[in-house]
């Protein structure tokens, strides 16, 4: 046999199968089976892959990565990171240490009745939640090996099940972190369901260990019911040597309501998916995003919007700063599809290039299908505006003052659609750092 | 307090400023004048420091240092002060933490302590009532969705609050409807004070009917070519700018 850069992978998941054996039922054994096929015929994506293109994952996917069966959570390593990841006493938490649940670190405060926060493995034993139907998605896409990946090693990860008329007080807060030693891979897979008119926050934080370079490739399924609200975020604090992988599918019924949040700070290259299907009228949507490569890092944002039904908004803004050799990538597609008539979609994607060797690809992607519609789509990539340097500094405002003020104000924009206090004030806190405002 | 000899400077291939002299002492007010196109605000933001442009001849003395070898915030902060005929608009930044931080920069620049919250508030609250302005534009960026009014207040204030020794207001009567050109002539008088001194630039008599010059200037071509007391202007208002051509030549052939 002619050794394959999908080796590791492979090995692994025989592996990873007959430990599994003992418990896992017939269908999901099934479903690992045929997602693993689908993975070993597609590939790792190459650039000649179109929506690959920019992003050249080839040699950072193919590295001999192996899947953790057991964690240790020895020697006080994740609970520092834990501390760090931590945003509020007041959240419910749910803690993943190399794709497991940990529950002893997890805290659920009270919930209202018949709400679900809980991890998938349990709810797969449990057999709760439909699960056989919904853990399998679409991968007919030449483009979607992490997600069959992710599907062939698809174990644990958040369950949340909202029923009707719920409101959850508190936001969820999902915590994953990479602490095993070596090159691990982890796949975690959330699974989110709101109900009708129900209401939820969530946050997902990832962050790992330094050290050797590790592989998150993960997928959240958010499934929205009429008029059901989730206000959605991510912050990616992965270390800087690893590979961020991750998709997040967003299913909307009639008058529902989904805010995203992406702000991407770690990893060597991150690439980041948000899919959504409006499938019903009066669907608002919101896609926020920051992304800020600086040294190598490469930083990738894509979003899909499809409008399948009339009168839905969806509004969209990214932005990014690169400094140092960074790259970002920004692709957004909106399909307007024939029914969608009275469609507003809002797109604008703006990049800040702090030095000469800093690269941007953006590539808005609109394809219109309906005759009567709104689409507005902007793409504006440059360096801080000479003018207002030259302002500030005019008042007297140092060179070096005039530069963080123009960067901070840049991205706090971004920060101040956050509504949930102690996420802003972390993301704050990480601007004022990095790009930060003095005390004046 | 500044002293301008034969200042030649250009914007890539053209020489806009060519050969400006001219000498303004404390206390007074100089006003300059001059068609379109003449170099007025090459003037302007050649004594600020726009990078723009070139300086190729000459040399500009500010008490007594070489102002052209400065960088721009320490022109600022050693006294030197532009009211811009555009201000810019900085999305994202409060006008409080704007004034602020230029107050402190400037301070730090000249080792004195940074300015306390209170004076702050203080003195801020009496330059917007000078000016006639709502405390709420203070939370608002930088002059982000203001009139055209508005900014030109905000350039007043700005001034007010940073007391400048040196302020260079340019074109700051334009786009000003008569009440709004009263408030801001009302906040440039304020600050007539023997320690300071004002070059006013403007392409119309009328400012100058608000704030009374010491001395005018015609500039034309790239160089001043009549000066006199504030009765030139008034012949500027008269006659236009047409009397120029003849003029340039009398004072080349004097």
């Amino acid at each position: 046999m002619i050794a394959t850069e999908n080796d590791a992978y492979q090995e692994s998941f025989q592996q990873f199968q007959s430990e599994q054996s003992s418990t896992a039922p017939a269908w999901l054994a099934e479903l690992r089976q045929t997602a693993m096929n689908r993975f070993t015929q597609l590939g790792i994506p190459t650039k000649r892959i179109e929506d690959w293109r920019f992003t050249n994952v080839k040699s950072l996917a193919a590295k001999p990565y192996r899947n953790v069966q057991s964690i240790s959570l020895s020697g006080g390593e994740a609970e520092a990171l834990l501390e760090k990841a931590k945003l509020d006493e007041s959240f419910h938490r749910l803690v993943f240490v190399n794709g497991h649940f940990v529950s002893q670190w997890s805290t659920e405060h009270e919930l209202p009745e018949g709400a679900v926060i809980g991890n998938l493995a349990s709810a797969i034993r449990e057999e709760a939640g439909d699960l056989q139907n919904r853990l399998s998605v679409e991968t007919d896409d030449e483009a979607a090996a992490f997600i069959a990946l992710n599907t062939a090693f698809v174990n644990d990860g958040a369950f949340v099940e909202i029923p009707d008329g719920v409101t959850v007080d508190h936001p969820i807060h999902l915590i994953f972190l990479s602490v095993e030693a070596g090159q691990t891979a982890s796949h975690p897979r959330n699974v989110i369901r709101l109900g009708k008119g129900s209401r939820a926050a969530v946050v997902e934080t990832y962050l790992g260990r330094e050290g050797e370079g590790y592989f998150t490739n993960a997928i959240t399924q958010v499934d929205l019911d009429e008029t059901a609200f989730l206000d959605h975020h991510k912050l990616q604090h992965e270390q800087t040597e690893s590979l961020h992988i991750a998709s997040t599918h967003v299913d909307q019924k009639e008058s529902s309501e989904f805010r995203s949040h992406y702000f991407s700070f770690g990893s060597l290259m991150a690439r980041n998916e948000i899919n959504l299907m409006l499938d019903g009228e009066q669907i608002e949507s919101t896609l926020n995003g920051l992304y800020m490569p600086t040294g190598e890092q490469l930083m990738d944002c894509r979003t899909r919007i499809d409008h399948a039904r009339p009168h839905c908004n969806t509004y969209e803004l990214y932005k990014g700063i690169l400094d140092d050799k960074a790259k970002g990538v920004f692709n957004g597609k909106i399909f307007v599809h024939q029914d969608a008539q009275k469609t507003d979609a809002k797109q604008s994607n703006q990049a800040l290039l702090l030095s000469d060797d800093a690269v941007v690809n953006t590539k808005p992607q609109l394809e219109i299908y309906a005759d009567d519609v709104k689409c507005t789509h902007g793409a504006t990539i440059g360096e801080l505006d000479e003018n207002s340097l030259y302002y500030l500094r005019s008042r007297g405002v140092s060179k070096d003052l005039a530069r963080k003020m123009l960067i901070f104000a840049f991205a706090n924009d971004v920060v101040q659609g956050v509504e949930i206090p102690a996420v802003r004030q972390h993301l704050e806190t990480i601007l004022l750092s990095s790009h930060g405002l003095p005390d004046v | 307090m500044l002293e301008i000899k034969n200042l030649h400077a250009r914007s890539e291939d053209t020489e806009i400023l060519k050969g400006i002299n001219l000498s303004v002492a404390a206390g007074e007010v100089h006003a300059i004048m001059g068609p379109n196109g003449s170099g007025k605000s090459t003037l302007a933001h050649v004594l600020a420091g726009r990078e723009d442009y070139e300086i190729t001849e000459g040399e500009v003395t500010y008490d007594g240092k070489d102002l052209l070898d400065m960088e721009i915030e320490e022109r600022a902060a050693e006294g030197v002060f532009l009211a811009y005929q555009y201000p810019v608009e900085i999305s994202g930044v409060s006008n409080k933490y704007f004034l602020k931080a230029a107050i402190n920069s400037i301070r730090k620049h000249n080792d004195q302590p940074v300015i306390s919250r209170s004076d702050f508030v203080s003195m801020l609250k009496e330059k917007l009532a000078l000016l006639g302005m709502d405390k709420s534009m203070m939370d608002r960026s930088v002059n982000e969705g203001f009139s055209g009014g508005e900014k030109k207040r905000n350039e007043i204030l700005q001034m007010a609050m940073l007391e400048p020794k040196l302020a260079v207001l340019d074109e700051t009567d334009s786009g000003l409807d008569i009440d709004a050109l009263k408030i801001v002539s009302e906040g440039v008088n304020a600050l007539r004070s023997p320690e300071r001194a004002i070059i006013v630039v403007t392409h119309y008599q009328r400012l100058l009917d608000y704030i009374v010059p010491d001395k005018v200037h015609v500039l034309a071509g790239g160089k001043i070519v009549r000066s006199g007391d504030k009765s030139l202007a008034l012949e500027l208002e008269d006659k236009g700018y047409s009397f120029l051509n003849e003029g340039s030549e009398a004072v080349a052939a004097s």
